[in-house]
Parts: C-alpha cells; sequence; structure tokens
C-alpha cells in the first residue's frame, strides 16, 4: 500500500471500508468458480465478433493461407481502401449511399423520438377512455416481426405511392412500439406532483410536455434514439426501395459482398463498418440505456 | 318472474348508458390527451394494427397483386395445413427452433445479467457490452459460415479431425442433419438482446433492504436468494423478456436464410419466416403468405399468454 493512501485513511478513518464486506451467504470457492465460468462465456461470446475485425484487418495473402490464422499477423487497412475504391467506381457515389442512410436514420429518430413521446406522455400521465386498452395493443404489437406484418404493409404502402421513396422506411419507423413502451414505462416514474405544480402555475398541456416533461426524461431519449437508429441503419429495404440511388448503405455493402471469392477482403470490411456503428453507440450511452430499461417491466 | 327480468334489463340497460354517458363525458374533458397520443395513434395503427387485420381477411383469399383479391374461403389454410409438406417441415423446425433457443436464450439472458450483477461497476459495464454485442452486430453472424465450412479448411472440421473425434468432414451447412443445430448455436449466441438489458437494469434496481431481511430469516445460499428474493422483485421485467424471446424465437428466418442458402438442402433449415417470405416476396401469392402469417401470429399469441400464466407461479 502506497505511503499517500495509508496517510489517507489514516486522515479519514471511516471515509471508504477498506475491504468491501462480502454478502454473508457467499463462498469464496463458488465465487471464483463463478468468474471463470463467466470469462469463459465472454471469451466465446466475443471471438467471433474478434475473428471478423482481424480478418478486416487481413492483408489478401493472410485471408487464403493455410492454415488460417485468427490473430493478424501484418495488419492493413487494404481492404478497407479497397472498399472505398469499389464504392467509388459504382455510378452512385459512397456519399450519395451515405446520405440516404443517415437521412433516413435521422428524420426516422427525430420523428419517431417527437412522436413516441407524445403519445406516451398521456398514456403515462393521464386517465382517459381507451388509455389501458391501447397500451396493451402497443406491447401484443412489440412481438410482430417485420415480416408478419411485411405483405400487408407492402400493399399499403403501394397504395399511398411510396413505393421508392424513403417515406416507406421512415413513417413507419415513427411508430415503432418498442420506444412508445419504453418511453411510457419511465414517464411512469415521473412524479405526478411536478406537473399538477406547472398545471396550477398555469401552464397548459404543451407547456408542461415540452418545459417539464421532456427536460426530465433524458435518459429515455437516448435510448429511443438508439434503437431507432440501430433499427434504421441496419434496414436493408430492399423491398420497398429499388433505385440504386436511394439504396442504404447497408444494402450497398452487402451487394460488395456477395462479390464472391475476389472480394472476401471488402466483404470483411464490410461486415466491420455495418457492425461497428450500433455498437460504437452502445458503448457510449451505456448506462443511459441501463437507466431507461430499469422501468421496462410489464405489469400484468 | 318476467317482470322481474324486465326489471333487471331495464336497470342493466340504464346503468350502461349511464356508464356510457360518462366515458362519454371523460372523453370530451380529455380532448386534449387524443390530440397528442393522435399522431402516434394513426401511424401505429396503419402500420402496426391494420396490417395484422388485413393479414386476416387476405388469408381468406387468392391474392396476386395484379388481379384483385378473390375470395375463397378456408382453402389457403386447407392447402396449407393437409397438402403443403415443405410448410409442415417450416413449422417443425420453427417449433424445434423456438423449444429449444426461446427457453435457453431466455434462461441465459437472466443467468448472465444475474451473474454479472454483483460485479464491480465498470467490469459489468464492460460484460455488458460483450454478452450484448453479437445481438446489434448487423450481419455479423455470417462469420460462422467460415467456422463451420464444409470441407476439411473449416475451423470445426479441422478442430474435430486433428483430435481425432471424425475422419472426415461434416457438412455443416448443407447436410440436413447438421443444419438446425448448427443454426440454433448461432441463435443462442445472438439470444442477449433487449431482454438482457432489462434484466441487467432490473437486478441493479432490486431493493438491497430485502436481501438483509432475507439473511435475518435464514435464507443460505445464493439460490435461495435468487428464488425466494430476486425473482419475484423482477417479474415485470420477465414479462417484457419472455415479450422479446417469443418474438426471436419465432421470428427465425435471417439466420438460416443467410447460413444454410436459400432454399436450403431439401428444406432442411425452412421456417414458417422462410416460407411465407417465398410465398409473398418470391412467387407473389399473397393470400396464401397471409394465411402463413396469420398462423404464426396465432402461435405468437398463444405462446406468450402460456408464459404469461407461468410466470406467475415464479417464487411461491
Amino acid at each position: 500500500m502506497s505511503k499517500k493512501r495509508k496517510k489517507e485513511i489514516e486522515e479519514k478513518p471511516y471515509r471508504k471500508p477498506l475491504v468491501k464486506k462480502r454478502k454473508p451467504n457467499r463462498s469464496i470457492a463458488g465465487d471464483i468458480a463463478l468468474y471463470l465460468f463467466l470469462l469463459l462465456v465472454a471469451a466465446i461470446m466475443v471471438f467471433p465478433i474478434v475473428y471478423a475485425v482481424n480478418a478486416a484487418l487481413k492483408p489478401l495473402d493472410e485471408l487464403f493461407m493455410f492454415p488460417p490464422r485468427i490473430f493478424a499477423k501484418n495488419p492493413t487497412i487494404n481492404n478497407f481502401a479497397d472498399l472505398f475504391v469499389t464504392m467509388g467506381k459504382s455510378w452512385v457515389t459512397f456519399s450519395r449511399y451515405l446520405f440516404n442512410t443517415v437521412f433516413i436514420t435521422a428524420v426516422g429518430t427525430a420523428g419517431h423520438l417527437m412522436i413516441a413521446s407524445m403519445g406516451a406522455f398521456v398514456l403515462a400521465k393521464y386517465d382517459f377512455p381507451g388509455n389501458a386498452f391501447f397500451f396493451k395493443i402497443v406491447t401484443v404489437a412489440m412481438m410482430f416481426s417485420y415480416y408478419v406484418t411485411g405483405i400487408p404493409n407492402y400493399i399499403l404502402i403501394n397504395k399511398l405511392g411510396w413505393i421508392d421513396t424513403y417515406w416507406a422506411i421512415i413513417i413507419p419507423a415513427f411508430a415503432s412500439p418498442m420506444g412508445l413502451f419504453l418511453m411510457k414505462q419511465f414517464m411512469e416514474g415521473l412524479p405526478t406532483s411536478l406537473i399538477e405544480a406547472a398545471k396550477i402555475d398555469g401552464a397548459n398541456e404543451w407547456k408542461v410536455f415540452f418545459r417539464i416533461v421532456m427536460p426530465n426524461v433524458k435518459p429515455a431519449w437516448m435510448t429511443l434514439i438508439i434503437f431507432s437508429v440501430q433499427g434504421l441503419w441496419n434496414n436493408r429495404a430492399s423491398t420497398f426501395i429499388y433505385s440504386e440511388e436511394r439504396k442504404t448503405l447497408v444494402f450497398a455493402l452487402q451487394q460488395i459482398q456477395a462479390g464472391g471469392i475476389a472480394r472476401t477482403g471488402q466483404g470483411a470490411a464490410v461486415l466491420v463498418v455495418v457492425m461497428i456503428v450500433p455498437i460504437l453507440i452502445f458503448i457510449f450511452s451505456e448506462s443511459q440505456i441501463l437507466e431507461t430499461m430499469a422501468s421496462s417491466g410489464l405489469k400484468d | 318472474m318476467k317482470e322481474n327480468s324486465n326489471g333487471y334489463l331495464q336497470k342493466y340497460f340504464t346503468l350502461r348508458k349511464h356508464n356510457f354517458k360518462v366515458a362519454l363525458k371523460k372523453m370530451k374533458a380529455s380532448k386534449n390527451c387524443y390530440i397528442f397520443l393522435a399522431p402516434y395513434a394513426i401511424i401505429f395503427t396503419m402500420f402496426y394494427v391494420f396490417p395484422v387485420v388485413a393479414s386476416i381477411y387476405f388469408s381468406f383469399t387468392y391474392y396476386n397483386i395484379l388481379e384483385p383479391p378473390r375470395f375463397i374461403g378456408l382453402n389457403n389454410y386447407i392447402s396449407l395445413l393437409l397438402e403443403d409438406d415443405i410448410f409442415l417441415i417450416g413449422i417443425k423446425n420453427t417449433l424445434i427452433i423456438a423449444v429449444v433457443t426461446g427457453p435457453l436464450g431466455y434462461i441465459m439472458s437472466f443467468l448472465f445479467a444475474w451473474l454479472i450483477n454483483e460485479l464491480p461497476r465498470w467490469v459489468r459495464s464492460v460484460a455488458v457490452v460483450v454478452f450484448y454485442a453479437p445481438s446489434i452486430a448487423g450481419n455479423c453472424f455470417v462469420i460462422f459460415s467460415v467456422f463451420f465450412r464444409g470441407d476439411a479448411y473449416g475451423y470445426v472440421n479441422a478442430f474435430l479431425m486433428n483430435i481425432g473425434i471424425i475422419d472426415n468432414p461434416i457438412f455443416w451447412l448443407t447436410d440436413p442433419k447438421w443444419m438446425l443445430p448448427v443454426c440454433m448455436l448461432v441463435i443462442l449466441w445472438m439470444s442477449l438482446g433487449t431482454g438482457f438489458l432489462s434484466f441487467v437494469a432490473g437486478l441493479q434496481g432490486v431493493d438491497r433492504a430485502q436481501f438483509e431481511a432475507g439473511y435475518m430469516d435464514g435464507i443460505k445460499n445464493r439460490w435461495q436468494e435468487l428464488w425466494y428474493i430476486t425473482l419475484p422483485n423482477m417479474k415485470p421485467m420477465l414479462m417484457f423478456g419472455a415479450v422479446m424471446s417469443i418474438t426471436q424465437a419465432f421470428g427465425v428466418c435471417d439466420v438460416t436464410m443467410q447460413l444454410c442458402g436459400y432454399p436450403s438442402t431439401d428444406y432442411a433449415a425452412r421456417t414458417i419466416v422462410t416460407h411465407l417470405f417465398d410465398y409473398g416476396f418470391s412467387r407473389f401469392e399473397m393470400g396464401y403468405a397471409c394465411a402463413i402469417a396469420t398462423i404464426l401470429f396465432l402461435m405468437m399469441i398463444l405462446t406468450n399468454k402460456a408464459i404469461q400464466s407461468l410466470l406467475r407461479r415464479v417464487g411461491t
């Protein structure tokens, strides 16, 4: 123990206990076994991702080497550079694909946040006929995977004339049930007295919503944004959009990936580009997401 | 006697009328609420409720988009269940996948959330990222097709041949015998998703005082603590996690389609959703595809009901 630390402890003996008190019903052997087990599982979980990243960093000769190596020996970023060149050669530029994805993601997320928060606010804080019923439908709708509703959705979007426009992806994303659900559960934790106080001071519903409620649910904002971005970023939208210049980045990248054995290196790079964005976003906002998820429970 | 029942009926209707009037008044009073909810409600109804209703309607028709839908009664369902052998394979596969990966993924989600709960704060954050990452890693799972390659160059084959368990490489992704197990492995790898996050967050919120009280009352080990204190506190999150697991377990199709090919050998990796995709987006038999969607939808709702009633017994 360093001298400084010793001195610190002598000076303020009750500030922080040196040894954390263990829970009474834990055995040390059990703890160690559990941690080893967790370490092993974590290694298994992370292995494919590590492998994918390394594959993207391998030069071509290493990619086809036998026996294959897990870690790249001479890591390069050639694959990413090649990917950029290939994208540059297509008649739709890389920046156009990027713009498509960013536009869809940004507009879809912003609209979703706004509309879902408005709905969640009244569902959480007001009692009106149809409230509970509507929320129940939303929770059931969380179960529908994209494909179950896909066909009537296609027919509907076709009737609306939105095929081959961004709106075919953006507008349905506004009403994603997961966002409303999380927002509503989080808003229920907000003290009702806060809203009542504002009302007595003469604020109407809109003011309460924008000035009181929204600033107080920032963690839930982040969570909504992240889930929405994840969904929209990974949206290939191949059934709704067929004009090359309106396709999303992920779709274009995966077309390159499907280019066969000559594109092995670039394919590996694509894999990394596609997966790294949601993972990075998650890492930067983990604490806020967890704060929101704490109120995600479903009461029966 | 008759007069009496008439009286009851009358009373019943007056009561109904009264209730209705009260509700109407309440609705008028909460006009603002409806204005707030309206944008969401309209879009939600259009893209989430209407499709389900439309699906049920189209499932009774023959519809190929070009011609208007023609009503054919239960024919779609009859041919699905009695004549379409591939669909029956799909149902069988989906059920196998759902029964294995659904509960297992759910238990894994909870188990790992619970185990990392007592770790120091920063270790826990790292662990959450590590466990959660596979489920948001896009189509990173295609990397498994490298591990499970059918020739001696695949890692798994090479490993098994080196230690002498097998002599010849196994065609993991083209041999009907092995396709499903491999897919299930990959699905399990990806199964720590939103439900897992919910569990991690929920466990942090369990009241510490309850554990102290539990020690006083003679709870001996961590398993008793789990069953009598932690789990009952986690019920709402468990419900939420169950919904998430069902969605995942029944909606399997990306993994099987990208790993085993579409269509797969002997349709051995066909799931209900693959079948739906086939009829809806390749053959454009929308009515038939909608019947598949309706069946899937019913299966999901029933499973959800069953699991909810099961979860009510936790901790008793």
